[in-house]
């Protein structure tokens, strides 16, 4: 996140670092976080403090997590990524019919397959997006409604249940090392490496570039084609882990698995402070976003609010959140011109 | 034609165009582009809008591919196929107004796509940031390399894009009309960055309307007309007169033709107009037939006081009346009925529809009576815009076209056209030929003296002083949000102009008298 401070040069690195957090949009995200928590835990003290509380306050949001890391990747480059709930979809059902055909595949394998399936998808969003140049939010709403309507036809009114996952997934879907379940675990491994490449990376950086300014990303000569193809891969790959993921956590896929998480994950990175327009947020953000999000919904019906109002509430967190980022951003555009007009 | 052949064949020019073409489907924008740019010079680049110069440019800077001629970089064969290949060879271009990252800081505004890195290849932040320091301090410029692009004035934006020219080593930089958003004192800071550069041996080519700068900054001119190459010649060894005549092909005699017309009632009358932060006691009136020129430094207030006249911006205190009714602030639907017209400052965004035809460009004032039942056909707004689009001589080949497409002279017309068809009383034109090339400009200038002498009152902002001094009846002078001056056309000199301009008096009441 950027900040307003004007000679920064004359400051230490950390007052500088604290400012910073101070001032950034992650900060805010984490304050709501904790009160959700220490709001619901005061109302009933298993919301965290249980095993199974600490479990799920971990484990429920692993797979919006990673969602929302690859949702941040595409909308950072002024996209978005609409299909992630189908290909979600139908690498939760691939997987079950990979342990169909062969019970004993290593995890590993499925693992790389949805991963690869996720990729392909993503790399056909991103090639049609980037060689048509048509609106990502149109052609990922028709790869959204084609995957799904192909998985419809694939799956009709079968399902898979846990009896088609083998012993050995189901029990990684709730596995923990140390309390902390493995899927997050997993979960947090990508968003810190993501986060990374973006932070210190040239890619990382040219991705958010071209978000800010794409004709400009054009006159600088970057690869804005292949590094929008990219995040739409890298979208499309953790989608498809987040299907795998999906497998494991509910044992269970049918065709409408994963319908509805696309806007969650562009919610979550939206809340998390991520410019829809493209150009500045971060990883953590979004990833916090996510949290929230999850947490909320948990949180809900202990605070005593009906679960038709859920939509709602998240709803109102968004437009908080849009809002708010609007308002700092203007604040800081009218203190840097003010600054600039007194110098 | 005349070539005179200004340099020396010592070493192989930097920058070398013999007969370039390009074409655009059937239009030829570029039918014989050539240029040679020696280095340690800066060379001017003039013609008027629609001679070739931009689509040269973007030749040069890897934009379009050429289709026919020689295009040669430091004595050798080149042909970009993309911007990155023609950074690569050491060409930069800075545009009027800079294309940066508004996201991202200075520095990784200079270094993207090149960032220094460290270890694992990470990128080293304070190396770039060093490095960034270390640029501005060769120009002799601070910038924070850490703050976000996003808020820098023009200026800052231009000299972060001539940092990253220099610290890619550029052989040749070319600005693209640099200036036209700067401020006295930032254009001498560009002069001044400028002229070190050329002293470091690299090639600059200067693309301005502005006389006096090719002048004073450049030692050779090239001038260009209708996509072809007209002559190149010694900055010294000619003069302004010369260039223009060239330019034109033809002499221009009177730049700016304002005929005396006969000065009769007021009509817009402003008492004590204030904008807190804006301006402050601003009070004058202007008459039927009489051009009232606002002059004064860019951002001195002069748009902010056109817009709250005309309803666009609200006002704190004070009052404006036209014909004597007071017009009601914030409503510029309410200007327009009390018979107030306004050509903005920025032609493209807020003059026109620029995605839509002539026809419907002149007739969108007044198409609520056109309209039929609600409904408003082309042939209803054809038949209503084709005698404004005559009488201006607006130079079109259809009244569908987009108005997109034409130069900006005509684009200006058919701003105006748009205004005259709803018969105002009152025509406020801000920068009336900013980005218009010479020749449409007097056509420019003739137009508005002719309304004037029909009986409309004009109000005219203007930052060229020849403009303001050739057109303005009075001219009004505004400095930091006040009225500093009002001078009366034949007392009026480019000195008490500028000195009214830029004197620094927040309390002095305004005077009558010319400043000295």
């Amino acid at each position: 996140m950027s900040t307003a401070t004007l000679h920064p040069s004359q400051e230490s690195a950390a007052t500088r670092v604290v400012q910073t957090l101070l001032r950034s949009r992650e900060l805010a995200i984490v304050i709501v976080l904790a009160l959700i928590l220490v709001v619901a835990t005061t109302r009933r003290s298993s919301f965290v403090f249980s095993a199974d509380g600490w479990r799920d306050t971990l484990l429920a949001p692993s797979i919006l997590l990673l969602l929302a890391v690859g949702q941040m990747v595409v909308v950072v480059t002024r996209n978005v990524d609409l299909s992630v709930g189908s290909t979600l979809g139908i690498t939760a059902y691939a997987t079950g019919k990979i342990f169909v055909s062969n019970p004993e595949t290593s995890v590993l394998v499925v693992f790389a397959a949805g991963l690869a399936l996720g990729a392909v998808v993503g790399a056909l969003n991103g090639l049609l997006v980037t060689v048509f140049k048509v609106p990502a939010l149109v052609i990922t709403l028709g790869t959204m409604y084609v995957l799904r309507g192909a998985l419809t036809h694939e799956v009709g009114s079968d399902r898979m249940t846990a009896g088609d996952y083998p012993a050995h997934f189901e029990k990684l879907g709730n596995q923990q090392v140390l309390t902390i379940p493995v899927l997050t675990i997993i979960a947090l491994v990508v968003v810190a490496l993501v986060g990374y490449y973006l932070h210190t990376a040239r890619g990382g950086r040219e991705l958010y570039a071209i978000g800010s300014d794409p004709d400009a990303a054009d006159l600088y000569g970057l690869p804005s084609g292949r590094r929008v193809l990219g995040a739409f891969v890298l979208c499309g790959a953790l989608a498809g882990l987040a299907g795998v993921f999906s497998a494991a956590r509910y044992a269970t896929a049918f065709s409408g698995t994963g319908s509805g998480i696309e806007l969650q994950a562009v919610a979550a990175v939206v809340i998390g402070g991520v410019a829809i327009f493209g150009g500045s947020g971060t990883v953590w953000g979004a990833a916090i976003g996510a949290f929230l999000l999850v947490t909320i919904n948990r949180a809900l019906p202990i605070l005593g609010i009906s679960e038709f109002w859920q939509g709602a509430v998240v709803g109102a967190l968004i437009i908080g959140s849009i809002v708010l980022d609007r308002v700092l951003s203007i604040r800081r555009t009218h203190k840097l011109v003010e600054a600039r007009d007194h110098a | 034609m005349t070539t005179a052949t200004g340099t020396e064949g010592r070493t192989a020019p930097t920058l070398e165009l013999r007969s370039v073409a390009k074409s655009f489907g059937a239009v030829a924008a570029l039918r014989s582009g050539t240029l040679e740019v020696a280095p340690g010079s800066i060379h001017a680049l003039v013609g008027e809008n629609g001679a070739g110069k931009s689509t040269l440019v973007k030749i040069v800077a890897g934009v379009h591919r050429r289709d026919s001629g020689v295009f040669r970089l430091l004595g050798e064969d080149v042909d970009f196929g993309s911007t990155a290949d023609s950074k690569s060879a050491g060409v930069a271009v800075i545009y009027q107004e800079p294309t940066l990252f508004p996201d991202l800081s200075v520095a990784e505004n200079i270094f993207m796509g090149r960032h220094p890195l460290g270890r694992g290849r990470r990128i080293d932040r304070t190396r770039m940031y060093d490095e960034s320091n270390a640029l501005f301090a060769r120009l002799g410029v601070t910038i924070d390399p850490r703050r976000v692009a996003n808020g820098l004035s023009i200026a800052d934006q231009q000299l972060i894009e001539i940092a990253k020219a220099i610290s890619l080593d550029a052989k040749l930089l070319v600005m693209d009309e640099p200036t036209a958003a700067l401020s006295g004192n930032e254009v001498a800071r560009l002069f001044a960055v400028a002229r070190s550069l050329r002293d470091e041996g690299r090639a600059l080519v200067f693309i301005s309307h502005r006389f006096d700068e090719v002048f004073d900054l450049c030692d050779t001119v090239t001038v260009m007309r209708d996509g072809a190459y007209v002559s190149t010649h010694l900055v010294a060894e000619t003069t302004e007169a010369e260039i223009v005549s060239r330019m034109v092909g033809r002499e221009v005699a009177e730049l700016f033709p304002k005929t005396p017309a006969a000065i009769g009632d007021v009509v817009l009358d402003i008492q004590g107009l204030g904008s807190t932060g804006e301006f402050h006691d601003i009070s004058f009136q202007v008459r039927a037939g009489e051009i009232v020129g606002l002059a004064g430094l860019v951002g001195a207030g002069r748009s902010e006081i056109a817009r709250a006249v005309f309803g666009v911006d609200g006002y704190d205190e004070g009052r404006v009346t036209l014909h004597g009714k007071a017009v009601p602030k914030k409503q510029p639907r309410a200007a327009i009925r009390a018979g107030m017209a306004f050509v903005p400052e920025d032609r493209r965004q807020q003059g026109l529809v620029i995605e839509g035809s002539v026809a419907r460009n002149i007739a969108s004032v007044i198409r609520g009576g056109l309209a039929k039942g609600g409904l408003l056909t082309a042939a209803a707004e054809n038949k209503a815009s084709a005698p404004w689009a005559s009488r201006l001589q607006v130079k079109t080949s259809a009244l569908d076209m987009r108005a997109a497409t034409m130069s900006g002279g005509n684009q200006q017309k058919v701003v105006i056209a748009k205004w005259l068809a709803t018969d105002p009383k009152l025509l406020i034109i801000d920068e009336p030929t900013r980005g218009i090339d010479v020749g449409t400009k007097a056509e420019v200038h003739r137009l508005l003296s002719d309304l004037a002498g029909q009986g409309l009152a004009i109000l005219m902002i203007s930052s060229e002083l020849p403009e303001v001094l050739g057109m303005a009846d009075r001219v009004l002078v505004v400095c930091e949000g006040r009225l500093t001056a009002d001078i009366a056309r034949e007392d009026a000199t480019p000195e008490n102009v500028m000195a009214a301009a830029t004197r620094s008096a927040p309390t002095a009441p305004p005077t009558k008298e010319p400043v000295s």
